[in-house]
């Protein structure tokens, strides 16, 4: 691996790490349109590769969040096992139904999740 | 928790691996509202058990995807581990802020993505 490469892996890792323990999430928002703009990867690709990078930086922000006593493992069972069987329909799924469609209705839905924390 | 909060809590978390399987914007943005709004934590308390469940989804997520040929390791690898002082500053500022500064920031990141979401929908093309 070349300096240049390792060095923007290392800001992409930087940047996915504060925003995750900063919100709670993986980051893949922050590293999937990176690698794509910056290291050129083809979007399944990103999307592929950062789950990986996701599966660290959740493991150490968890980590990190728990020395603050913040982290409820029943509760983290209870959302992420759901969550986990998701995973395989959400793939199966894929197959049938048109992105464009699933991306408007999960838009709708963050909007309105959005609505209900501000208010 | 009564019963239809757990069930609110668990339809979240099918829809966040929904999410995460098909768009690959990742389950912990439906984790935290499901656990701040349905299973009584704070903000701070969602976002923190909200990596925990992260790390099941991306750990199944990448299996599968590794079976599609989705992924470079090498390279997944070195993010993640060097993500290390990136989680550091935000574990720390997400501890130091006001709930209220935490929420907010959230709902800015939820709209954010909702418009990113949103352009994707709308956009020419491919399905």
């Amino acid at each position: 691996m070349t300096r240049d490469r390792i060095v923007k892996l290392a800001v992409i890792a930087t940047a996915a790490g504060a925003f995750s323990g900063l919100f709670g999430v993986g980051g893949g928002t922050v590293v999937v349109p990176l690698l794509i703009a910056w290291m050129h990867y083809g979007e399944r690709e990103a999307t592929g590769t950062s789950l990986v990078a996701i599966l660290l930086i959740a493991l150490f922000a968890a980590g990190a969040h728990s020395l603050y006593g913040n982290v409820d493992p029943a509760k983290a069972a209870l959302v992420g096992g759901p969550a986990m069987a998701g995973v395989v329909a959400g793939a199966a799924l894929q197959q049938r139904l048109p992105e464009r469609l699933i991306s408007g209705l999960f838009a709708l839905l963050m909007v309105a999740i959005a609505v209900e924390l501000i208010v | 928790m009564e019963a239809a909060d757990v069930a609110a809590v668990v339809a979240l978390g099918i829809a966040g691996g929904v999410a995460g399987g098909v768009l690959g914007v990742g389950g912990g943005i439906l984790f935290v509202p499901a656990l701040a709004i349905f299973a009584g934590q704070t903000q701070l308390e969602a976002e923190s058990t909200s990596l925990l469940a992260i790390v099941g989804v991306a750990a199944l997520g990448s299996w599968r995807q590794h079976g599609y040929g989705n992924v470079r390791v090498a390279d997944g690898i070195v993010i993640g581990a060097l993500s290390f002082l990136g989680v550091g500053a935000g574990v720390i500022l997400a501890n130091t802020v006001t709930q209220r500064a935490l929420e907010l920031g959230f709902a800015s990141l939820l709209l954010l993505i909702a418009v990113q979401l949103g352009l994707r929908a709308l956009r020419p093309g491919d399905g």
